[in-house]
Order: structure tokens, then sequence, then C-alpha cells
């Protein structure tokens, strides 16, 4: 991603962000609400219009027709359809990519749904409906995943889970970029983007960065960065 | 396009209609009863067989114009259609997709009506079976692509909801089936020459009057065809790949 601006009603949301992300590699992007994250994702799966820059992803310009099969994307929002059952949405979205057969019971099984797999989505809890939306994402086994805040509302055991489910997909050569803005999920991540009011605050592995601000945690880390910048002159 | 996901979408929107069962018993019960009603409130066989057929003609336009456009405001809100457009889906097949599922839903509605009013109601039809339904599939195809169309105008369902009044009363005071169209001002007329919905219910008359396919009545299904794909094409402008 070079020099990437966006300006959503009339507001520059993203002043120039630039960086890149290494095959394998989970990214994290962390960041309070509002601050772009989601902006950001949606330019790299081409849903965003974009003022200026340039996103290249897997080789080819974002939203090209070739990586539609190849970029797995999952809103924040679940955009499922409630009146399914989640094997129903997932056969429908599996036969759109063109997976393969086996690919539904798949990811269901990865992302813990084999109890509800029958349920209409509507009937389903916040969890598991967040876990429904991330199920299509996984169809097809697409090369980069870019996943919006996909572990809000689900309970520590389950978080873990899905960060062990993140981490054997990377292994197996996936990309991810995943936002969060819990901070002790930032620690699992093999780089950190820390991000602020439509900038990159930070970019590096999650330890180099405690150890650059002397900070214990990652929390203290984001602090100590903004007061830094706050008091430089700019 | 491709084929094999424009017959995935027709199946998950029958699926879709099929987990809701309400929706269904009223897409054929509501049409039935107001056939019915018709027959008894007129209670005059001729006023019966000369009004009938245009209701025929009428009712899967007013029925899919608001259910395709609660769906498609539904796809467009609930971020299905965003995430669809991130996958291989052309918007062709979104639009076939919906064109097909609801083509056939209309076939098993007009069905049913038509076994109704054709037995127990005692219609007179003078035109062919074929051609009635093949007008009534149009005249929902016609409701449908509309819809599709207006619902990129509405922000919420409440607004949705409201397009069919303003988009569909007009064309109905104007079609002629509540005054005939040469009885009319000529300004009055003239608009009404330039509406869908005119054509749609020109068409079932002819088919009540004439036993075979007159020209007027190719006009008609030409002109309805014609306002099917301007607005499925309009529609598709709609569908948007990339947003702010």
């Amino acid at each position: 991603m070079r020099d990437l601006r966006v300006v959503r009603g009339g507001r520059e949301v993203l002043h120039g962000l630039s960086f890149d992300v290494p095959q394998g590699a989970v990214l994290g992007l962390l960041g309070p609400s509002g601050c772009g994250k989601t902006t950001l994702m949606r330019a790299l799966v081409g849903v965003q219009i974009v003022q200026s820059g340039t996103v290249t992803v897997l080789g080819e310009p974002a939203g090209s027709r070739g990586l539609r099969r190849r970029v797995g994307y999952a809103t924040q929002s679940p955009a499922v359809y409630t009146d399914l059952s989640v094997t129903e949405n997932l056969r429908y979205f599996a036969s759109v990519l063109g997976a393969p057969r086996g690919d539904v019971a798949r990811v269901i099984d990865e992302v813990g749904l084999g109890r509800s797999r029958d349920q209409v989505v509507a009937t389903l809890s916040g969890g598991q409906l967040n876990r429904a939306n991330l199920a299509v994402a996984l169809l097809g086994s697409p090369e980069l995943l870019v996943l919006d805040e996909p572990t809000v509302g689900l309970d520590p055991v389950l978080r873990q889970e899905l960060w062990e489910l993140f981490r054997e997909l990377a292994d197996r050569g996936t990309t991810l970029v995943v936002s969060s803005h819990v901070m002790d999920e930032a620690g699992r991540t093999d780089r950190l983007l820390l991000m602020r009011e439509g900038q990159i605050l930070a970019d590096g592995a999650p330890g180099a960065l405690r150890e650059r601000t002397g900070a214990d945690d990652l929390e203290g880390a984001f602090l100590h960065l903004i007061t830094e910048r706050a008091g430089s002159p700019s | 396009m491709s084929l094999s996901i424009t017959l995935a979408t027709t199946r998950r929107i029958l699926a879709q209609l099929k987990n809701d069962h309400r929706t269904l018993a009223m897409l054929v019960g509501v049409p039935s009863l107001l056939m019915i009603l018709l027959r008894y409130v007129f209670d005059q066989p001729v006023l019966f067989d000369r009004i009938g057929p245009m209701l025929l003609g009428l009712f899967p336009f007013l029925i899919m114009f608001i259910v395709t456009s609660v769906a498609t405001l539904r796809e467009r809100t609930g971020g299905t259609l965003e995430r669809l457009m991130t996958m291989p889906t052309g918007k062709l097949d979104l639009l076939l997709g919906y064109a097909l599922a609801f083509g056939l839903v209309t076939l098993v509605q007009v069905g049913v009506v038509l076994l109704i009013s054709l037995t127990w109601l005692g219609l007179d039809l003078a035109g062919s079976l074929t051609s009635l339904v093949v007008v009534a599939v149009l005249d929902a195809l016609l409701g449908m692509a509309l819809g599709l169309f207006a619902s990129a105008f509405a922000r919420t369902e409440f607004q949705a909801v409201q397009f069919m009044p303003a988009f569909v009363l007009p064309q109905l005071l104007l079609c002629g089936l509540i005054v005939p169209r040469g009885d009319m001002a000529s300004w009055l007329e003239a608009i009404s020459a330039v509406l869908p919905l005119t054509y749609a219910v020109e068409g079932m008359r002819e088919i009540s009057l004439h036993p075979s396919l007159t020209g007027d009545l190719a006009v008609d299904i030409a002109v309805i065809a014609g306002f099917t794909v301007v607005a499925l094409v309009l529609g598709a402008a709609t569908l948007r790949r990339r947003t702010t």
C-alpha cells in the first residue's frame, strides 16, 4: 500500500498510508474506533473509493477480478442472510466462489459452529453470528484474509481458539490482516500497525514496539507513542 | 456472468422464501382473496370478466415491486451485496437470479389465482391461457425490475415501502383500469402512454377480449419487455462494487 488517501463525507480519513505485508504473516491493525481501520481494510479488499495512492494485493491492483477468489473478507457487522441457516448461507457463498464440496463442513468445523449448523442465523447469539460471518470468509481457502474485528463478543476460550486458527492458517502460507481494539490480542500478531486518526503511529513486531517505547505492555506502548508524537514538533 | 452463480442465487432466494412461511402464504393467498372479493363485490359476471384479467396482470406487478424493493434494500444495507461484490458474482448473475426466482413464484401465484378464477369464480376468458400466463409473468418481472431500481433510492425499509404508493398508485389511476384512458383529459392520456403499467393492464384486456394474438397485444408485450430491460439495466447500474 502506497500513500493511500481516502475521503469520506467530505473529510480525509486516511492521510497517506504506506506499508507492506509479507506473505504468511499475521498483521494486526490496532487503534481506537474511528481511526480508519475499517476504511483501510475496505481499501485492501477494493470496495472503497480511494482519493489517491495505490493498493497492490497479491501482485494485482486491489479489487481486480482475478482477486475475487483469492481474498476473503469478513466485515465487522455480519454480512450473512439472517433468514437462512448457517449451512444454507455457506452453501450459497461456496457455490458463488466455486469452492470445493467439502469446504462448507470444513469451515463450520474451523469456527466451531458444528452444533448450530442447521440453525437459522437470526436465532444465533452474537458470538455465533460473528463466527458464521468469519466462516464465509474462510471458504475457498483464500490466500489473503481480511478480518475486521473477528473476535468481538467472544468468550476468552473461543478467542484463544480463533487466534490458534489464524496462526495455523498463517503457517500454511495464508496472509492475514486482522483488526482489533483489544490490546492483549495484539501480542499474538507478527506485525502490528498502531493507528490513530487516519495515520500509522507505529509499525513493527509487538516485542520490538514494547522495547522501543520501554513500556511493559502494548497499552503502555500505545500511550507512549501518542504523547511522543504530541510532544514532537511536526 | 456465470450460470452456476445465477442458479445458486435463485436457489438461495427460494430457500429464503421457503423459510418464511408467512410471506409465501401471502404471496399466493392475498391475490386469491382479492379476486374472490372482487367477484362478489361486482356480482355481475360481465363486469368481472372485464376487470378480472386486468387484475391478474396487476397483482404480480404490485407484489413483486414491493418484495424486490425490500429484498434488495436488505441486501444493500445488510452488507450481503457488498460481500457478493467482493466475490466473483456478476451483477447480471444477481439480477437474473432474482428474476428467475421471482418468475417461478409468479407462475405459482398466477396459477393458483387462475385456477380459482376459472373454476369457482366462473371467469370467462376469450384469449388463450398461455398468453395470459406469459403477460402475467412479464408484468411480475417488470414490477421486479422497477422495484430493484427504486430500492437504490431508499435508505431505509420505511422509505422503500412508501415507494410502492409513490411509484405505483399514480400509474394505477392512469392505466385505464379505473377510468378508460380515452375518457381522460388529453394531457393525462399522454402521461399514461409513457407509464409501463398502462401496457401491462392493456395487454391483459386484449387477452380477455380477443381469442387470438392481436397486433395490439404484441405491441403491449414488446413495450412491457422493453421497460423491464431498461429498468434492469438502470438497476444494475445502481449495484456498485466500490462505494464511499
